[in-house]
């Protein structure tokens, strides 16, 4: 079992210490300390992410106040207390319990302590990230965690770029961090997957309604005809090219150390000028992380890394592996959000949002970690 | 100590699980009046009978309160995680069957496997500001669905019973149900997804697999087990 859960109140001291001292180091190099609740408001979190957060979440309830939720995460409260008023830019760091819900394994932690600090700074997005990135570093030396790192706006540049209707795109784009969903509509796009055979025949139908029952529900008519004039629409577009296709399959398939990602990474880019600025963007971190003392011949880069599990990063990913552990999750992790504030800048009157940039880090797995080296040394 | 053997409390399922038992020689029944909750075993020493709601045998069977239980394969994958983990299949019994699938209103035309709702609820949402309503009981099932194809920008929203009528009712656009033979959802002007099917399930005999024994129990289930021809 996970530290912190059915362990001796010695060894949950230890983490709590270690939960402090990380946050102080943080607050050492310019973060304010902040608290946030533990109830969220559930709704905020649903628009987010969807269903699928009630897999992953606890949900409780009252009469007065509706759904609540226990805190997955710091990043969405932090956001949300930044856009109602914070003063620019800031820098936050917060340690404190998060739940997740566990239905798959039940060796996983559904309750552990998170040390984490955000960055709220438009002036040097590089700089942010290369800043956060040696923070994390730095907290978690000595453990002898491998980085691995990634860029998703790499993928939604290339997305945003193809050469076809802006309705294609969007649909590309909101199935970003699905990778099985977005595979079929590229497929589909493409013109390589088969069209179902009920699709045709509505698309040739002269009366699509001809077999529909009577009117019900919510969903109006004039919807499922918008609808079918979108699929027509869609049926005369011509194919996404086997080109472009190809190069989004060179991007998924970067995978190296930094240098050597950004050289692939710019020659994929003569041929696909729209990620241009995404991989100069790229260039000026890795120029900013070498700034900061980071080796970045041997940093591993992935195109799609974090795609299917850290949906909220738009930018730069990273996380922190126990490399002789590969049964613990991540040690530490974080990345860039630019779009989850300007979601959450909407209610607060900030639609424009604010570039920010973030990490977090388990102390349950650092003084797990920790005991094991201590006690090998 | 005995072995104990959960079955549905009352219904068709009741009587159907009653006479299986009872083809293989294994008498069930009530211990005494129509109301009563108490059951009789004959045919077999050992052997406990308990009434209890189809919806509860799933946990009786995980916590090891019952060693045997007959249920619907909807209600253990839907209460149970890692079902398979923590009870075992034994047989099929061969009624009770039902399908999970998902349906929506026949009047949407343009709307006939997962693809289709997922774009139909992506642009639903941008005009109600809401996400698209499922009505469902099978919360889990549904969600675990929904979330292996990839679908978004839907909700489930709990129905209890009446499923069928929450979208004429306009408290869903869609829903999530049991049906046998569709019949019900044809009548409320439904139609089932062609790529809807969430799962096959039937009356079905589990075995707990964290149920304390003893020896003589032991014994008593490997019997009882063989002359159900099922081991």
């Amino acid at each position: 079992m996970a530290v912190w859960q059915g362990h001796s109140p010695e060894l949950r001291a230890q983490v709590r210490a270690c939960a402090a001292r990380l946050r102080d180091g943080f607050a050492a190099s310019g973060a304010v300390p902040v608290e946030c609740p533990i109830l969220l408001p559930a709704a905020t979190l649903l628009d987010l992410y969807g269903e699928d957060i009630r897999g992953r979440a606890y949900v409780t309830s009252d009469a007065l106040r509706g759904e609540q939720m226990m805190r997955p995460d710091f990043t969405v409260p932090v956001v949300q207390m930044h856009m109602n008023g914070g003063a620019e830019p800031a820098r936050y760091t917060y340690a404190g319990e998060v739940f997740r819900r566990q239905e798959e394994d039940e060796a996983r932690a559904n309750e552990y302590l998170q040390a984490g600090v955000e960055i709220f700074d438009g002036a040097d997005p590089a700089g942010a990230d290369a800043e956060v990135f040696a923070l994390i570093r730095a907290a978690t030396a000595g453990l002898s965690l491998r980085a691995a790192t990634g860029d998703i706006g790499i993928l939604m540049a290339a997305v945003g770029g193809l050469q076809t209707s802006e309705a294609r795109k969007a649909a590309l784009m909101r199935h970003i961090w699905r990778p099985r969903r977005f595979r079929s509509l590229l497929d589909r796009f493409a013109g390589r997957a088969e069209v179902p055979p009920t699709r045709a025949a509505l698309l040739a139908a002269a009366d699509p309604f001809a077999a529909a029952g009577p009117q019900l529900g919510l969903r109006s008519r004039e919807e499922v005809e918008i609808r079918i004039a979108a699929l027509k629409a869609d049926a005369d577009t011509p194919p996404v090219s086997d080109r472009e296709v190809a190069l989004i399959d060179a991007i998924l398939a970067v995978r190296e150390t930094l240098p050597f990602a950004l050289e692939h990474l710019r020659d994929i880019a003569v041929d696909m000028p729209s990620i241009s600025s995404a991989v100069e963007g790229l260039a000026a971190r890795a120029q900013a992380l070498e700034t900061r003392g980071v080796d970045i011949a041997a940093l591993d880069f992935e195109a799609a890394y974090g795609r299917t599990h850290m949906e909220y990063y738009d930018g730069f990913v990273f996380g922190f592996y126990a490399e002789a552990r590969p049964d613990l999750p991540p040690v530490a992790s974080g990345g860039r959000y630019d779009a989850l504030t300007r979601v959450l800048g909407r209610s607060a009157g900030r639609p424009e949002g604010i570039p920010a940039v973030g990490g977090v880090v388990r102390p349950g797995l650092v003084v797990e970690l920790g005991a094991q080296i201590g006690g090998e040394s | 100590m005995t072995v104990k053997l959960g079955v549905p409390s009352k219904g068709r399922l009741m009587e159907k699980t009653f006479d299986w038992f009872g083809e293989r020689g294994i008498e069930l029944g009530r211990a005494g009046s129509e109301r009563e909750y108490a059951g009789r075993v004959g045919g077999v020493e050992g052997v406990e009978l308990v009434l209890l709601s189809a919806g509860e045998i799933p946990r009786d069977l995980a916590e090891g309160r019952i060693h045997l239980g007959v249920t619907g394969t909807d209600l253990v994958q839907e209460k149970l995680a890692s079902w398979d983990l923590r009870v075992e299949m034994l047989a099929e019994l061969g009624f009770g069957h039902a399908d999970l699938v998902l349906a929506v209103p026949s009047c949407w035309a343009d709307v006939d496997v997962l693809d289709d709702l997922d774009a139909a609820a992506a642009a639903f949402r941008d005009r109600h500001g809401f996400r698209l309503r499922i009505a469902t009981k099978y919360h889990r099932l549904v969600r675990d669905f929904l979330r292996d194809r990839g679908v978004a920008d839907y909700q489930l929203v709990d129905s209890q019973g009446a499923t069928e009528g929450t979208v004429k009712n306009e408290t869903a656009e869609a829903i999530a149900d049991i049906t046998s033979t569709g019949e019900t959802l044809r009548a409320n002007h439904l139609k089932i997804m062609a790529d809807g099917l969430i799962l096959k399930s039937q009356a079905t005999l589990y075995r707990s697999r964290s149920a304390a024994m003893t020896d003589a129990d032991r014994a008593v289930l490997s019997g009882l087990l063989e002359r159900l021809a099922v081991d």
